[in-house]
């Protein structure tokens, strides 16, 4: 009996250091020598392998700043790709150490997921692509009109709230994959297209004559993309957080790879909080003082991560919109480090 | 009195040799036949033309980016550019060099399985299926003398294929033959057992395995204990894989006739020796082409690894049709996957045929 309780005690204290070991994320990377971070399978500017292999995109770019943060090289991220299936698994198990797949944040995947979403670092929605010959400058004038839509999506019951809303009738059709969904207008089976607008850009991009078809300005739904971890440890939720937040700040004072060096030496109290040469803000999240100065110089500030994944110049071409800084009419507004 | 005069037989009518008698007895010999010959003429007339001018005549083979996609046929440069993604996956560059080596000792290994005169080929047969596939995780994961690990989540393309179907054809066929002997059985609970699995992973799509063992596995298992996930989709395509060629070499040994059994018996032989030596060499021998059957399907089903985020030769052409910095090139990538597969399905289907040959003794038709 004596023997049972002490065996039973050794499991339980096993089991303890087994969960305490999990539950400090930043310690597992640091000794692991890597960041891993579950992203897509394949999604045109946010992750999908470039022409050397390499992951690149926006998604792929978040995770790479972590990783400047946290270990001081960007190069040092092992990519898992996830399908949407999986990624919260994956998260939950603790084979990655944080999720940037284009998810989005919304109270139910918040609550009951086990997840914490750290922040948004591309504001989406659902929009509408239409051939340029129709003329149609807003989607309200679409009445009538046939959509094209993925199968097993949210885009219906947005479009048919939408509808609803403004009274119209409209007619669907329905296709599997996104390459049908592009030869479906194409071929002309619909007036429009309806699917987040990030899609959108990257399907237009796939058109044999991209610019016979253009993106309408309306937005119909709210999808928030952003990094996630799991719930239970402030520490590394922190961290995720406010590299991001680092990277938006830099942009709102000018800061960019390429000055950050010279930028260090400014007089300018709110930059040097932000490159590390003033305060102890990486020491309270038990990073280096030169965390965001790493991600900075590494992979950029936000809207130069922006312009290389998404911008006007990459095949894309999504404009900055709502992801723009709010002091220019955006939504990306980081909370200020002091 | 007369000689003897030879008289030369005479040809044959011209209308029944050489090509126009093959033309008149295959494809004209009845109004039938003659209708479906036209219309065999027309298709070919009508499709194959337009196919190798978009294959072959107006594609594109040179260059190195998409702007030298331009004549309107096929983008080969598209596959040639990403060839190495498609091939090795997310595989380290400077270390493709060890992926190479695999690829070579496979070939050495099971070249020589086509000559029947291959010195030492029966060595090379056994290394293939035990020393090779240990040598080859070594060299691939790396890890030792210096090789620099490589992690399971770089490893893609057509080598995971390759990888996936190799561990699944080689743990298949042996776990497969204990199954069936078990199913077989006298003893009732190791029969109950082989039937029971068996008929389990039978009876459920490999596509839930698949699912069950990336997403379900992980939430039973501890926090932080974690399975790598190339492992349990192994596990799951071997387990399910097994339960199917147990079934096709129990088939195999319903056909020996009992007085195989008996004779076997009667001559002192134990259960394993009386398997190893008289049962098992004819059944297996009847069903070669079941067997080979379920390890081309087996290896077209690997392709089902891309729904957990695997990068086969499938997943790898999918990611990267997607780039939008080379628009419609989607064909080009699907067709350039199923001709890999088809290389290696084909050459596993003649292999197969050649040692149906040799071994026929009495049942070949």
């Amino acid at each position: 009996m004596k023997k049972t309780i002490t065996l039973m005690g050794a499991i339980v204290a096993v089991g303890m250091f087994a969960t305490a070991a999990s539950a400090a994320t930043l310690d597992d990377v640091k000794a692991r020598g890597n960041l891993s971070c579950g992203v897509s399978t394949g999604l045109p500017g946010f992750s999908a392998p470039d022409d050397k292999n390499n992951w690149a995109g926006l998604d792929v770019d978040t995770c790479r700043a972590v990783a400047a943060a946290v270990l001081g090289d960007a190069n040092k991220v092992k990519f898992v790709p996830l399908t949407a299936k999986e990624r919260w698994t994956a998260l939950q198990s603790g084979e990655i150490d944080m999720l940037s797949r284009n998810s989005t944040w919304t109270h139910s995947r918040d609550l009951t997921l086990g997840a914490n979403f750290t922040g948004v670092n591309y504001y989406d929605g659902q929009g509408f692509m239409v051939s340029s010959k129709l003329g149609v400058k807003s989607a309200k004038e679409l009445d009538g009109a046939t959509f094209c839509i993925q199968a097993g999506t949210t885009t219906e019951l947005n479009l048919s709230d939408f509808a609803r809303e403004h009274g119209f009738k409209y007619t669907v059709v329905t296709v599997d994959t996104s390459d049908q969904s592009v030869q479906a207008f194409e071929a002309g089976r619909c007036d429009s297209l309806t699917s987040d607008q990030s899609q959108l850009y990257g399907l237009r991009s796939k058109m044999s004559n991209p610019a016979s078809a253009v993106v309408l300005p309306d937005v119909i739904s709210k999808e928030p993309l952003g990094p996630v971890v799991r719930k239970g440890d402030e520490q590394w939720f922190a961290i995720v957080k406010w590299v991001l937040y680092a990277q938006v700040n830099a942009e709102e004072m000018g800061i960019t790879s390429k000055n950050a060096k010279e930028m260090r030496g400014s007089d300018n109290p709110a930059i040097k909080r932000v490159l590390g040469s003033d305060g102890t803000f990486g020491a309270s999240m038990g990073l280096t003082e030169d965390w965001a100065y790493n991600a900075i110089t590494q992979v950029g500030n936000y809207g130069e991560m922006f312009e290389r994944n998404v911008g006007m110049n990459t095949p894309l071409q999504i404009a900055r919109g709502l992801n723009d800084l709010w002091s220019r009419g955006g939504l990306q507004y980081a909370p200020p480090i002091r | 009195m007369s000689g003897f005069t030879e008289i030369q037989s005479r040809a044959a009518p011209v209308s029944s040799t050489g090509a126009i008698g093959w033309i008149r007895q295959n494809l004209v010999s009845t109004p039938m036949n003659t209708f479906f010959t036209l219309i065999g003429v027309y298709l070919i007339y009508k499709f194959l033309p337009p196919l190798l001018d978009w294959a072959i005549f107006s594609a594109n083979f040179a260059g190195s980016d998409e702007h030298a996609c331009n004549s309107g046929g096929a983008c080969w440069v598209f596959v040639k550019q990403r060839a190495s993604l498609f091939i090795y996956g997310f595989y380290p560059s400077e270390q493709y060099w060890r992926l190479d080596a695999v690829f070579v000792l496979l070939a050495i290994t099971f070249v020589p399985q086509f000559f029947d005169a291959f010195p030492y080929k029966k060595w090379f047969g056994i290394f293939s299926i035990t020393g090779l596939p240990v040598i080859s995780y070594f060299i691939i994961s790396g890890g030792i003398l210096g090789l620099e690990h490589v992690e399971t989540e770089s490893w893609g393309g057509l080598s995971l294929t390759l990888i996936i179907a190799f561990v699944g054809i080689v743990a298949a066929l042996p776990f497969g033959v204990l199954l069936a002997l078990g199913r077989r059985s006298n003893m009732p609970i190791i029969r109950t057992m082989c039937v029971i699995f068996i008929e389990v992973w039978r009876g459920v799509p490999l596509i839930s395995v698949l699912f069950m063992a990336s997403v379900m596995l992980p939430l039973f298992l501890p926090e932080g204990v974690t399975f790598n996930k190339l492992l349990r989709a192994m596990i799951g395509i071997v387990m399910f894989q097994s339960a199917y060629m147990a079934e096709v070499i129990r088939g195999g040994l319903q056909a020996i006739p009992k007085g195989q059994y008996e004779a076997a018996s009667a001559l002192g032989l134990s259960y394993w020796r009386s398997m190893t030596f008289i049962i098992l060499p004819q059944a297996l021998k009847l069903v070669i082409p079941g067997i080979v059957n379920t390890f081309i399907a087996l290896f077209k089903d690997t392709t089902l690894v891309l729904i957990i985020g695997l990068f086969d030769v499938l997943g790898a052409v999918q990611s990267a049709i997607v780039d939008p910095n080379w628009p419609g090139v989607a064909t080009e990538g699907y067709v350039f996957a199923a001709f890999c597969f088809w290389i290696f399905c084909f050459t596993m289907s003649r292999y197969s045929m050649r040692l149906e040959r040799k071994l026929h003794t009495g049942h070949k038709r």
